[in-house]
């Protein structure tokens, strides 16, 4: 009797809960492997998430994936929870998305990353070959040995896409550039190992290169250091990452998954969702490298015009950076 | 330029055996004694975390070292307690400890630091950096032997030589000493060892106290030689793959660094060459990243010859009444 009476009243207490919320945003951001703190694409998602609660006083609900198994749980369970909109960093919920998106078709859901085609879905696509190829401009402009590095995580073709601007930012800028290319791993660990990160960094840099960029994620925390210890240059990717190492982060590819998650919540709030997919470039501020008073010094007034050019040259369409997502293959190596 | 190739090979191996070595030397004092320990992982991690994070507030990378050796000194602590004085099982007990770190570790730190279980990033004196012998700008210029000596020899952290010195330290305590003798004997046949007079239990204890010792080093390596800071899960199964080396030596010290020497030098290929290609074939990456954990699986199935662990090995010792 008294389990039912106390049933009854949690009943009516959800039900005022959703009628006090109905109108407002009531978010929920799944972060991905790899951690809320990486310093890198799910801190940014992290930020995009406080500035809305900043903004509008209205407190978000987060989780921290721990394996592959959680994705669908976790989605689901905010669906049934009543949080709108539902947002998710990474490639590797687009199926999770897809099954629990079509399951709560009244509820907003938004994939970073990833490409879902529901109703009521928002996809949200960075052009990151295009950043990786502005700081490739920069590392072949820096680079004094003529040998660069690239440090990927897990072995996907989202990675490589990075790969592939940032090789073809190199040698359209010094063509005689080497560039070795290296993946940390292929399961998901490969987002968390800054131990094998640093690892592979040194090796690059024991073969020559002076400035090695990153697309790891929490691996790239090592790779940033092995750069800092051996007096060469890394460059961060996603976040800003220049502050890690005053003076030895060349510049970072900012890709402003921040932007995503707060447009996102925001356009719940103010009622002006849209689903479908969203392409993010260097001409729509989605992507570009990072300026700030960490690294003012390391970036010369030359490099400074090569490659505001090379970004001007993306908008008009002069430059046409090859999407290895689109062909799985790469022109340049 | 194939000398140069080898020696950063090598160096890399060297680095990568580290953690390996240490935690393969500690598990031999501990299994000799007749104290079977797969909690080596868990106490790894614990040493790292404790020693990142009071590196971290330090400052001072030697106040996280003996940090990060309390740390998994207490929790070797626990495992004798629960396998010696309370003669519980030793492998639930090691699961235990394992599970425990990797709780314990994440939820403190994310307590502590609210960065996601990580400690901060260190910085100068808060870590292990390497240390240039003498003369090796000068030693440098002679052919073969300069390379070597700067590359190889000089430049790691001064945790990578106290890791390669515990190797005949461990060897002298084990074979030329009273107490080397008396442990080896606890793990062989305690009973003879008590009708003698010495204490099974202290000796046991002791032996895992050490074994909590050089784990802590081992961890601390991790956090604040080989990288700079704590994440998550950061041991990665090293204190298995440890394991695996301690019984592929055959729970003797010396074949003990070969066969840590031999997974940290395939760790390295692993990590240095990444699609290679033999002839037409290319080789996957995943291949090569699988390989150590292929040879685990290839010497434990028995191709390492046969190894026999100590006697009393996994049973707790029950004085008759």
């Amino acid at each position: 009797m008294k389990f039912a009476k106390t049933l009854a009243s949690v009943a009516t207490l959800v039900l005022a809960a959703s009628a006090v919320h109905a109108e407002d945003a009531n978010p929920a951001v799944i972060f991905d492997l790899g951690g809320k703190f990486d310093r890198s694409f799910n801190q940014a998602s992290f930020e995009g998430a406080e500035r809305f609660t900043a903004e509008t006083g209205i407190a978000f609900r987060e989780f921290e994936l721990q394996s592959d198994a959680q994705r669908e749980q976790a989605l689901r369970k905010f669906a049934q929870d009543g949080f709108n909109p539902v947002v998710v960093a990474g490639f590797s919920n687009e199926s999770a998305m897809t099954t629990v998106a079509a399951e709560f078709p009244d509820t907003d859901f938004a994939i970073i990353d990833g490409f879902v085609d529901l109703p009521n879905v928002r996809s949200v696509v960075f052009n990151e070959h295009e950043g990786s190829y502005l700081v490739g401009v920069l590392a072949a402009m820096a680079s004094q040995t003529g040998k660069v590095g690239f440090v990927g995580g897990m072995d996907i073709p989202l990675i490589r896409k990075f790969a592939c601007g940032y090789v073809q930012g190199v040698m359209a800028t010094n063509p005689d550039a080497e560039v070795f290319e290296n993946m940390t791993g292929s399961t998901g660990a490969a987002w968390n190992d800054p131990v094998r990160g640093g690892e592979l960094a040194k090796s690059q840099i024991e073969r020559g290169a002076d400035v090695i960029y990153h697309a790891a994620g929490g691996t790239g925390i090592g790779v940033l250091q092995a750069a800092a210890d051996a007096g060469a240059l890394g460059i961060g990717v996603d976040s800003n990452q220049n502050y890690i190492h005053p003076g030895q982060v060349l510049t970072s590819m900012l890709k402003r998954v921040d932007n995503a998650v707060y447009d996102a919540m925001m356009d719940v709030q103010t009622g002006n969702w849209s689903s479908g997919l969203e392409v993010m470039g260097v001409a729509e501020d989605g992507v570009g490298y990072a300026l700030d008073e960490n690294n003012a010094d390391l970036i010369t007034d030359e490099m400074m015009a090569a490659v505001e050019d090379a970004k001007a040259g993306i908008i008009s369409g002069d430059i046409v950076v090859h999407d290895y997502t689109s062909d799985d293959s790469c022109p340049a190596s | 330029m194939d000398l140069d190739i080898a020696i950063q090979l090598m160096g890399s191996s060297l680095r990568l055996a580290t953690p390996l070595l240490l935690a393969c030397l500690a598990g031999l004092f501990s299994e000799r004694a007749g104290i079977f320990d797969i909690g080596l992982e868990g106490k790894m991690l614990a040493a790292a975390f404790t020693a990142g994070a009071f590196a971290a507030v330090s400052g001072s990378a030697w106040i996280g070292l003996l940090a990060g050796i309390a740390a998994s000194m207490v929790l070797a602590l626990l495992h004798g307690l629960a396998s010696i004085t309370l003669k519980g099982n030793q492998l639930i007990s090691g699961v235990a400890i394992n599970f425990l770190a990797s709780g314990l570790t994440a939820l403190i730190g994310q307590n502590w630091f609210h960065q996601g279980g990580q400690t901060p990033q260190l910085s100068g004196s808060g870590r292990f950096l390497g240390v240039q012998w003498p003369l090796t700008e000068t030693i440098g210029q002679i052919p073969v032997i300069g390379p070597v000596y700067q590359n190889l020899i000089s430049g790691h952290n001064i945790l990578v030589y106290l890791a390669l010195l515990t190797v005949p330290a461990t060897w002298w305590v084990l074979f030329r000493t009273r107490f080397g003798l008396r442990l080896r004997a606890v793990g062989e046949n305690p009973g003879a060892v008590d009708t003698a007079g010495v204490s099974v239990v202290r000796q046991r204890y002791a032996a895992v106290l050490i074994c909590g010792l050089l784990c802590g080093v081992a961890g601390a390596y991790l956090s604040t030689g080989m990288s700079a800071g704590f994440v998550r899960e950061m041991t990665a199964g090293k204190g298995f793959i440890a394991l695996a080396a301690l019984i592929f030596a055959k729970w003797r010290p010396w074949p003990a660094l070969w066969a840590c020497l031999l997974f940290g030098f395939l760790e390295a290929v692993g990590i240095r060459y990444q699609g290679i290609s033999i002839g037409s074939l290319q080789v996957p990456v995943q291949f090569m990243q699988a390989l150590p954990y292929i040879l685990t699986v290839v010497i434990l199935a028995g191709f390492g010859g046969k190894a026999i662990p100590p006697r009393a090995g996994g049973r707790p010792y029950v004085k008759e009444r």
